[in-house]
């Protein structure tokens, strides 16, 4: 069941009500049978796997749970007998124990991932190798990828690690955490998120808030608005600059550079609207995965804002664990006594960067063209901090100029064009071709047939209209939003709310490109 | 701001949005003018009732039969129901509507649509479909015809179908937004152009199973039943053509005429008769054999009013004034028409 399909539509209908109207103990289920009837639309046999990863996550949680209280009531039972080292050396142990529960969880359900979204990939990699020393190839099989596994596997294991770390408590009812891993709304797409925010909000009953509800219902349509009228649109023309890359070079490279980063961001916050909206009218507040993130004036500054949760899982769960474990500790020390103080404090922190982005590439899809996506964000990411001290130097020379509005924008544009520059690895799912094309960029030299051309591409000039009018609004809200309180202000205009929400409502059904003869597609982030 | 007002201010957007809705719906929704097959069905209502004969079918019956001509040569009040690619389904729940405004002696069905036994183009079903007036006749016919691709809700608001069309608005969806003229004289569409059929096409292409699909004769079963229930009499016709999209095959004519006999039905296949009705395929065809233009239409008319009125025992409505003066209306209309196509 998509998010854009009438269908979806009528299960909030039909779910809105019926949440309010239930004894207020009976809410949660009713999520979650709501949550897996959603699912189930995906397919019966995708049940599975959910429901493999809720259960198994169950059992470690409670072994943990167990194994940590065990330990608590043992150094209570023996406190007088056992001194300082004694009660320490029984915590290592301990401790040493839960990690071994623990990484049986995290194996087995990365394990799953990794199968049913990586087996292809390694599969078609092992048959390039097998084809250079001319012993045929295996045959790939094609496994079920259920929909948001990336997702839910995510924050599942984060829920786990969060256990092991004792910062959330076991959760005890399997129904509950199986509400947890299944939550509809952001089973397709995210936001990734944490236990400790989340789960009580689930439980907790809610009493129906009118307010809440009525700027939940907004939120959800601006989301379609930006996936219907912008990011479906700019599709059409998407589809035909990649139908035949070779075809659409030099400046075609810039407009789909710049298409598909109004796409993506229409797209995927689009669907996050549409996640966090259905979660506030339901009376439970998400984190929030984006924070203007083309506003930003640097690499890292970005990533700070795009896909908020991802990147904080990531910080949180695989960058921080690995810059302390004990390899990389020795590592430092190593690196320190042989390559100096300067550059040996680096070796570590750049290869946990390097792996974090890695396995970020790897998170986004089986292939090469999005472990090379991380890799570069990482090389800019790395370059740009060690260009620091340049820059600071050029502040100090020039504190009129880096202070003003001028070279803020600018900052802001070459980020953009930075990460639309490498986020095109995206699309044309080709190292080697993306590569070429960014070479035609600075060869091929067919700015002149721009103008008509682009209006071969399946979009005629009501459509770019379209686009660049949907552009402005999302803009104009952007900043609007940044000044706190833009939906409390319009609540205080019951009109003026009615007549924004109305026009955008007329625009959603009359501009969106839905329906026969559109490809009212998935949102790109479902692939992930 | 308290909750009435609130309230109040709610209740009359929601009628202003529902308004600007409805206006927007009926702007973008097509006007089938430079293509008119669409509009016909639409134009039944305002001439329901009265009719003996009616008769369904795909575009071998809105350009075959001329009721004009029944009526002036025979007195037989008659209407065609027939639209673009019409399939058996779709007769079968025009059918069953019409006899909610109309009882007729005689219904004629033609046979052409029994080769098709599922879904086919979402673009013929708006053209039959689209035109109906809410029943759960056009319900039931829709949810018979939708290809895998359509929604029942396109139907229930056109706007979800046809809203990329404000792009594409002309002034044309702006004059006929609110009322178009009728394209259809009682259902017949008039072509007056003549493009002879320079080559006769000997055989149709060789088909893997000729055998009617069974869906489709069930619905041809359904229809022979609401008729017999509505006292109606079923007539099948099969229209002349010669072309390989409209071929009829012996082992079709073979299946009509078993269940014909079976169920004690008339069937007229008159493309064995084109020479005895008259029709010329250098003059009588529009398309090079592909549908009869107007002349061979009114020949075709001609013969079959006279079969229908001997064998079928159709009253001649020429005597009753009320009648006569309705079909006078049409008549006009009838002629207006064919001089004014006639001039272009």
């Amino acid at each position: 069941m998509r998010f854009t399909s009438y269908e979806f539509l009528g299960f909030l209908v039909l779910l809105f009500p019926l949440y309010y109207l239930v004894p207020k103990k009976w809410q949660w289920g009713v999520l979650l049978a709501a949550s897996y009837l959603f699912y189930a639309f995906a397919g019966w046999d995708c049940i599975l796997f959910i429901l493999l990863t809720t259960l198994s996550s169950y059992g470690v949680a409670c072994w943990i749970g167990w194994r940590a209280s065990a330990e608590e009531t043992y150094l209570a039972c023996h406190r007088e007998e056992m001194d300082k080292e004694r009660r320490k050396a029984y915590k290592a142990k301990e401790k040493k124990r839960r990690f071994h529960i623990l990484l049986l969880g995290l194996v087995f359900n990365f394990g799953i991932l990794a199968v049913l979204k990586y087996t292809g990939f390694a599969m078609s990699g092992f048959n390039q190798i097998l084809n250079v020393i001319g012993q045929g190839t295996l045959e790939i099989p094609d496994l079920l990828l259920p929909m948001g596994i990336s997702f839910y596997t995510f924050q599942t294991m984060g829920y786990l690690i969060d256990v092991y770390r004792a910062k959330t408590k076991v959760e005890r009812n399997p129904a509950r955490l199986a509400l947890f891993t299944a939550f509809f709304p952001q089973l397709v797409q995210g936001p990734i998120s944490r236990h400790s925010d989340l789960a009580e909000q689930l439980y907790m009953p809610h009493s129906f808030d009118r307010k809440e509800f009525i700027f939940g219902l907004q939120r959800i349509l601006w989301g379609y608005f930006k996936k219907l009228v912008i990011a479906d649109r700019i599709l059409i023309a998407m589809k035909t600059l990649l139908a035949d890359p070779e075809e659409y070079r030099g400046g075609y490279v810039v407009m789909l550079i710049l298409l598909y980063s109004v796409e993506i961001y229409a797209d995927f916050t689009g669907g996050i609207d549409i996640t966090i909206g259905i979660a506030q009218a339901l009376g439970m507040k998400l984190r929030e995965n984006f924070n203007r993130p083309f506003s930003s004036h640097s690499t890292k500054e970005y990533w700070n804002r795009w896909h908020i949760t991802m990147g904080s899982w990531f910080t949180d769960y695989v960058f921080y664990p690995l810059s302390v474990c004990k390899p990389m500790m020795k590592l430092s020390k190593w690196s320190r006594a042989h390559l100096g103080n300067s550059l040996g404090k680096r070796v570590p922190v750049y290869l946990a960067t390097t792996v974090t982005w890695f396995l970020t590439g790897l998170w986004h899809g089986a292939g090469a063209n999005f472990i090379v996506w991380g890799l570069l964000n990482c090389l800019v990411i790395l370059v740009s901090q060690e260009l620091e001290p340049l820059y600071a130097r050029f502040r100090r020379r020039f504190p009129n100029l880096s202070s003003s509005n001028g070279y803020g924008k600018f900052m802001a544009v070459r980020t953009f064009l930075l990460m639309g520059l490498i986020r095109s690895l995206d699309c044309y799912r080709n190292v080697g071709t993306t590569f070429r094309l960014w070479g035609s960029m600075l060869t091929v030299w067919n700015w002149g047939e721009l103008p008509k051309g682009m209006l071969r591409l399946g979009l005629g000039v009501a459509d770019y209209v379209i686009i660049l009018g949907g552009c402005l609004i999302m803009a104009s809200v952007s900043v609007m939003s940044a000044k706190r309180g833009l939906r409390e202000r319009l609540y205080q205009h019951p009109v003026l709310s009615w007549v924004l929400c109305g026009g955008l409502l007329i625009a959603v059904l009359l501009l969106g490109a839905y329906g026969i003869g559109y490809d009212a597609s998935q949102f790109i982030y479902d692939q992930f | 701001m308290n909750l009435k007002k609130r309230i109040l201010i709610a209740v009359c957007a929601i009628l202003v949005i529902t308004l600007i809705l409805s206006f927007l719906q009926l702007l973008v929704v097509p006007k089938y003018r430079s293509n008119p097959e669409g509009a016909m069905i639409g134009e039944y209502y305002d001439q329901a009732g009265g009719h003996d004969v009616i008769f369904v079918g795909d575009c071998e019956v809105y350009e075959s039969i001329v009721p004009a001509t029944l009526w002036e040569e025979y007195g037989i009040s008659s209407y065609v129901r027939g639209s673009a690619q019409q399939l058996v389904w779709q007769s079968y729940y025009l059918l069953e509507e019409t006899f909610r405004y109309e009882k007729p002696r005689a219904v004629v069905f033609n046979v052409l649509a029994l080769k098709y036994g599922t879904p086919q183009s979402e673009a013929f079903n708006r053209m039959t479909l689209d035109g109906m007036k809410w029943s759960t006749s056009k319900w039931k016919a829709i949810q018979a015809s939708m290809t895998e691709e359509e929604h029942f809700l396109d139907y229930v608001f056109p706007l979800l179908r046809f809203h990329s069309r404000i792009t594409q608005l002309t002034a044309e969806d702006f004059q006929y937004a609110f009322d178009a003229p009728a394209v259809s004289q009682s259902g017949y569409l008039m072509q007056t152009n003549i493009v002879p059929m320079t080559e006769a096409e000997e055989e149709g292409r060789t088909l893997s199973d000729y055998t009617l699909p069974e869906s489709a004769m069930n619905y041809l079963e359904q229809m022979r039943l609401l008729c017999e229930k509505n006292g109606a009499e079923l007539i099948l016709m099969k229209a002349p053509t010669n072309s390989w999209a409209y071929w009829w095959y012996e082992e079709w004519e073979e299946q009509i005429c078993t269940y014909a006999e079976e169920k004690n039905l008339s069937y007229y296949n008159f493309i064995p008769l084109c020479e005895e009705i008259g029709i010329d395929w250098n003059t009588d065809t529009y398309d090079a054999g592909v549908h009869l233009n107007v002349y061979g239409a009114e020949k075709l008319s001609r013969y079959f009013g006279a079969l229908l009125q001997s064998a079928h025992h159709i009253p001649d409505r020429r005597s009753e004034a009320e009648t006569s003066a309705r079909w006078q209306e049409r008549m006009d209309a009838y002629r207006k028409q064919k001089i004014q196509l006639e001039k272009e």
